[in-house]
């Protein structure tokens, strides 16, 4: 199916609508990876679902990454959204600061935010401001951790046979 | 489809009764384990008689962590894992996984390897189906079609065998291709399944296809419109029901998927009678895809030229040292790989199933992301039962092949 839209095109069409809102971008395996200001995101997100022109209106993924190393700017939220009507993916990330990770909620532009954004906050403890039911979704209730973020060694920490230097990391 | 238009005037309301019994408001529990579930689910229920008010769900039963361990496996130990996401079509995952991995170290995979994945994953596709749709007979009293049509799914399952060894938890092919070339037995055995399979689809497809009872049970029963659907994510047969024709397989054409010639059925109303009619199209047009493929199967390699991540011949290793190293640097899951960021998407069973990959160049994943369809339509559910009967729930849940290892992860 035919692309109509080009990375470039709709990088500038974003800094010009949102300038300093757009703080960086790549095109890693061609899809257009930008940047965002955390703040600013969820009207970057707003826009580019009602622009008559773009058309990016299907939301295919939320995520989280955690990059312990990055001070202030540990968790980075993804969001991978697609045009079906021009076939154009991109990829927004905003970072947050691990003390006070907080984010707009983006359920009142997609119902299919909601489980994705629990999921994250399950994982990531990362809170949606404006969700209407942020609570766990796979893990319990009860946890007091969470589980995705780089702080936890999955096999037992003690044993030095699976010491991570050996295994390139 | 031209067949379904004729339905379409039937509405949801000529079948459901507008009538309270008593005011009543009751509470049920449908699940965690309720044989009409076909898996792990809790849905506490607020019905006022047969009526549904309001639904509230519970998942992550059988959640085991996947992508917390794929952070700690090296990538071709990752392949066991995507099995057991959607386990009625697992070979869809292994492939969507390997070919994830391929973009990132940006292998060349030969047109043959390319062919005879779309083989597999096709016949995955056709078994996923089958049990979904025969399931929805089951749940509306018809248990005939599933243990017929049980039958075939045995001969996809004899087919993976031959291919891979295994039946249900496949992890077939490897990083760049396949561990094998197709045997003569699987030759024999597809080209017994592509003459006799047809016969009994369409046998499958007279018991209810347009019988008066199935129609009336399943038409009107957990309808969803094309924009609510959009609005919660859908995809795969799901959305396609609900009259919206996106496919992976022609949005972003993987695996040569452009070489070949189908359509991509959709319905109108997006209920279960949609869902069903939208599989059973495409289990024909899996059919269609699979003889092009194996009529035109390419010569060539069954596999690509990716020695990193490629096991070398058993008699290699023992006798030439670089394959000997490779064989260790493999196993020991020391083997290079670039950093970087990719997300590749694949048309499974229930949609689009993507794989989000950050690689930091360590023997792991730096962070491995599954965009499992099942996960996202699913909190669809309360909305599309709301006002139905409890027994239009169950169909509606089978109708959206909600399989619990997909859901939780």
């Amino acid at each position: 199916m035919k692309n109509s839209l080009t990375n470039d095109a709709v990088l500038q069409q974003l800094k010009s609508e949102f300038g300093e809102a757009i703080m960086s971008s790549e095109n890693p395996f061609d899809l257009l990876t930008v940047e965002v200001e955390t703040s600013k995101c969820k009207d970057i997100i707003g826009w580019l679902k009602t622009n008559p022109e773009l058309q990016i209106n299907y939301l295919t993924n939320i995520g989280a990454v955690h990059y312990p190393d990055l001070r202030g700017r540990e968790l980075a939220m993804v969001y991978h959204i697609h045009s079906l009507v021009n076939n154009f993916r991109i990829r927004l990330k905003a970072f947050l600061s691990i003390d006070r990770p907080e984010i707009d909620s983006i359920v009142d532009l997609y119902a299919g935010a909601n489980w994705m954004e629990r999921e994250t906050f399950d994982f990531y403890g990362v809170i949606f401001n404006g969700h209407p039911n942020l609570k766990r979704i796979l893990n319990e209730d009860s946890m007091d951790y969470f589980p995705l973020r780089k702080e936890y060694h999955l096999e037992d920490a003690t044993r030095e046979d699976k010491d991570d230097r050996f295994f390139g990391r | 489809m031209t067949n379904l238009e004729n339905n379409t005037a039937a509405n949801s309301s000529e079948f459901l009764s507008d009538e309270t019994i008593d005011g009543t408001i009751t509470t049920l529990n449908l699940g965690p384990t309720h044989p009409a579930t076909h898996g792990i689910f809790q849905n506490v229920l607020k019905v006022d008689g047969e009526k549904i008010l309001s639904s509230e769900q519970t998942v992550g039963y059988i959640h085991r962590a996947f992508e917390k361990l794929a952070e700690r496996r090296p990538y071709n130990q990752i392949t066991p894992i995507t099995d057991r996401l959607n386990y009625c079509s697992s070979p869809i995952n292994n492939m969507g996984w390997h070919m994830t991995v391929e973009k990132l170290i940006q292998a060349d995979i030969p047109k043959r390897a390319q062919y005879m994945r779309v083989i597999i994953m096709e016949l995955a596709r056709i078994a996923d189906h089958l049990v979904c749709n025969s399931v929805i007979g089951v749940d509306t009293g018809a248990l005939t079609g599933f243990t017929y049509v049980f039958q075939e799914r045995e001969k996809i399952y004899d087919l993976y065998e031959e291919v891979c060894g295994a039946r249900l938890t496949t992890n077939v092919g490897r990083i760049g291709g396949f561990e094998r070339d197709f045997s003569p037995r699987f030759h024999e055995k597809l080209k017994d399944f592509l003459k006799t399979f047809p016969k009994v689809l369409n046998e499958f497809d007279s018991l209810l296809s347009r019988n008066r009872i199935f129609m009336d049970r399943t038409i009107g029963a957990g309808p969803i419109s094309a924009q609510r659907a959009l609005d919660y994510s859908f995809s795969g047969p799901n959305l396609r029901a609900a009259g919206v024709d996106y496919d992976v397989r022609v949005m972003n054409p993987y695996s040569s998927y452009e070489d070949f010639d189908f359509i991509i059925p959709v319905g109108t109303q997006g209920d279960t009678y949609d869902r069903f009619q939208v599989r059973q199209e495409e289990i024909r047009q899996s059919l269609k895809i699979i003889e092009q493929a194996y009529n035109n199967l390419p010569e060539g390699s069954y596999k690509g030229d990716v020695p990193e991540f490629y096991l070398p011949p058993k008699d290699d290793v023992y006798n030439n040292m670089e394959a000997l190293i490779y064989h260790f640097k493999i196993v020991m899951g020391e083997t290079a790989i670039p950093a970087g960021e990719v997300y590749h998407a694949v048309e499974g069973g229930n949609g689009e199933l993507g794989y989000y990959l950050i690689s930091d160049g360590g023997r792991s994943p730096y962070r491995l992301q599954f965009r499992r369809p099942c996960f996202i339509y699913y909190q669809a559910y309360p909305e599309m039962i709301t006002g139905q009967n409890i027994s239009d729930a169950v169909l509606t849940m089978s109708s959206m092949n909600v399989i619990a290892g997909e859901l939780d992860a």
